[in-house]
């Protein structure tokens, strides 16, 4: 099936819910409410003439700090029976993003949707075993975020590797992207010296 | 609703001559005996947590399994990710695209080859460069099924080291070694190649390395003869792993399984046939599937066997790639690559392929400027993985160390 059909069946089904489709795309997509993510998803799955066996991909998308959309996750499907893809993108708000989960219907997604949460901080509702997955899990953080800054300790340990222990002084933004970057500097790390600590004790910088 | 499936380990009680009693069952009857014999009223039954990893070498890396464990008998794994995270799509996002493909290597580090040959097939499909030259498209193919060789090669020989098999796991690594000796010459790494870059290759082929390269194909062919009658016909092998990690057909497809996985399920799924990327569709080979000859289809035995064909399918792709490459040896390897790479603005993709552990998916995102907006890597180890607690459950903690050697799983491919 070709997503224009793909897409009528869906319109006939759920109407306002499917938003638009987007054909002339490389991967041809449909935009739609993520509120009814699961019912799309269920009827995709099993329907008969779309059989939609598996999900081979489901990522978060940061589209910037400004931009609108801010968030958003785009789903890969894809048929081995029928053989045909089709990819799903829903829209979500920067601030308490949330969606239903779809776990239960492709056993894929579970990890997939931890992965998303732990990255991007968005909340997939009804899922059983929502925790981060990479990130330990008292990180602090959605590191894939675009305005993401790093912590500076974790358990006691100093997180940014950089030149200067003291200040997030090689921290920039870079206008253009709108997230944090470190300029990195060729010269290898060094403890500061202890005069230089303002004290003239022997601490090291950041006890 | 796969329960039947783990009912195959027969337990022998005296008294009532053979039976067949599944794992639970099996538990409460050593049990019960045991109590008669302390004469205790009843049994609560104790269950205990275990870590197995991270630094277990059956673990084949940084993988921590939180097992529950009642006895020898596994309740529940719980795999625990992340060791190995360094967030490689935050990287991406701060480097140019073709500075992402070292990145690239470092995912699966045992095929880099064909994690570069992933990337760069997902960036050219953003510039919509689809016409190579044949010589690159021909040496992409030879390097990856070289690398796919010696990627299955690691898989089958410290799958038997897992089970105390030494000698096959020496004699693949032996030949493993020359592959990387192969592609070191190529590219002037051993194991991190950085060697496929978009539209093109990095360097051209040195002289005589093609020569070379059938010689070892000569070479190894008999030798993977010595190493199936040394480990895979072995009847105590067969015994060992025919019946436990069974993994169900539908049960694979749902949880995301690829590559050999999938396949030692029976099901008869490869990219290179169904997807073809590259030259594969102008190259004749077979895809091998499980059969369930020695036991229930999707068992640790068949993805291992799966391994197995695999490697003799690829050594008949190198040899067809090499007489294919003759007439194209004099053509330039990077008259193709693009001078500026900068895709339109908004264009996206998701573009997958087929590494030895699996599909291989990236998703680029681009916005107009030369660093890659999004990228995601869809590892296949990432998936294997997640089966583990379904497979593992009410087999023994013996077992789980196979099922983990089957499934084949590379951390830094798991973590990203």
């Amino acid at each position: 099936m070709t997503p224009e059909q793909i897409h009528e069946k869906l319109s006939e089904k759920f109407g306002e819910d499917i938003i638009a489709l987007k054909g002339e795309e490389l991967d041809p997509f449909i935009q739609v409410n993520p509120a009814r993510i699961f019912e799309i998803a269920d009827y995709l799955h099993t329907s008969p003439s779309l059989k939609f066996t598996s999900l081979m991909c489901l990522s978060g998308m940061d589209y910037g700090v400004d931009s609108e959309p801010s968030l958003g996750v785009v789903y890969s499907l894809h048929s081995m029976e029928r053989g045909h893809k089709l990819t799903l993108r829903v829209d979500l708000p920067r601030e308490n993003p949330q969606l239903p989960s779809v776990e239960t219907i492709w056993h894929t997604a579970d990890w997939h949707e931890r992965e998303a949460f732990d990255l991007f901080g968005i909340v997939f509702a009804g899922h059983r075993d929502l925790r981060r997955i990479l990130c330990p899990d008292d990180w602090e953080g959605y590191p894939l975020r675009k305005d993401y800054v790093v912590q500076e300790f974790y358990h006691g340990v100093r997180v940014p590797y950089q030149e200067d222990w003291r200040k997030y002084e090689t921290l920039e933004k870079n206008t253009e992207r709108g997230h944090y970057v470190f300029k990195f500097e060729s010269k290898v790390p060094h403890l500061v010296e202890p005069a230089e600590n303002g004290n003239g004790d022997t601490k090291k910088a950041g006890e | 609703m796969f329960g039947n499936l783990f009912k195959k380990k027969r337990f022998v009680f005296e008294d009532e001559g053979m039976m067949v009693l599944n794992m639970d069952q099996a538990a409460g009857r050593y049990h019960e005996e045991a109590m008669k014999k302390l004469e205790i009223e009843s049994y609560q039954g104790d269950e205990m947590v275990v870590n197995m990893g991270p630094q277990h070498p059956s673990t084949h890396g940084v993988l921590r399994l939180e097992l529950v464990i009642d006895g020898e008998i596994v309740k529940k794994t719980t795999p625990h990710l992340g060791y190995l995270h360094r967030n490689f799509e935050k990287h991406a996002e701060n480097t140019t695209y073709n500075e992402v493909i070292p990145y690239c290597d470092r995912l699966d580090y045992l095929a880099s080859m064909n994690q570069d040959l992933g990337y760069a097939l997902a960036v050219e499909k953003l510039m919509g460069l689809s016409e190579l030259p044949e010589k690159v498209e021909y040496m992409r193919v030879l390097t990856c099924e070289l690398n796919r060789i010696a990627s299955h090669l690691v898989a089958v020989g410290t799958f038997g080291l897992d089970i105390g098999a030494f000698t096959p796991f020496l004699w693949a690594f032996r030949d493993r070694e020359k592959i990387l000796d192969l592609l070191e010459w190529l590219s002037g790494a051993r194991m991190l190649y950085n060697y496929i870059w978009v539209g093109g290759l990095a360097r051209d082929i040195p002289d005589g390395w093609l020569a070379k390269t059938r010689e070892f194909v000569d070479y190894f062919e008999p030798k993977m003869v010595e190493f199936n009658k040394v480990l895979t016909t072995n009847h105590i092998f067969i015994e060992r792993t025919a019946d436990i990690g069974v993994l169900p057909p539908e049960m694979a497809v749902s949880y995301g399984c690829t590559g050999p996985v999938l396949r030692g399920s029976g099901v008869k799924w490869d990219l290179r046939k169904n997807e073809p990327f590259s030259y594969y569709d102008k190259l004749d080979f077979d895809i091998p599937v499980g059969k369930g000859e020695f036991g229930p289809l999707g068992s640790v035995l068949d993805r291992y066997l799966v391994r197995i064909a695999e490697i003799n399918e690829s050594v008949k792709i190198i040899r067809q790639a090499l007489d294919a490459i003759e007439p194209f040896v004099e053509q330039d390897v990077q008259a193709a690559i693009p001078k500026k790479i900068r895709p339109a603005a908004g264009s996206e993709a998701y573009v997958r392929s087929e590494t030895p552990r699996g599909e291989l998916g990236f998703l680029v995102r681009s916005d107009g400027s030369d660093v890659p907006f999004r990228v995601k890597g869809r590892s296949p180890c990432f998936h294997n993985i997640s089966v583990v607690d379904d497979i593992s459950r009410g087999g023994m903690i013996a077992d789980l160390v196979l099922i983990i050697g089957s499934l084949d799983i590379v951390l830094g491919c798991v973590d990203r």
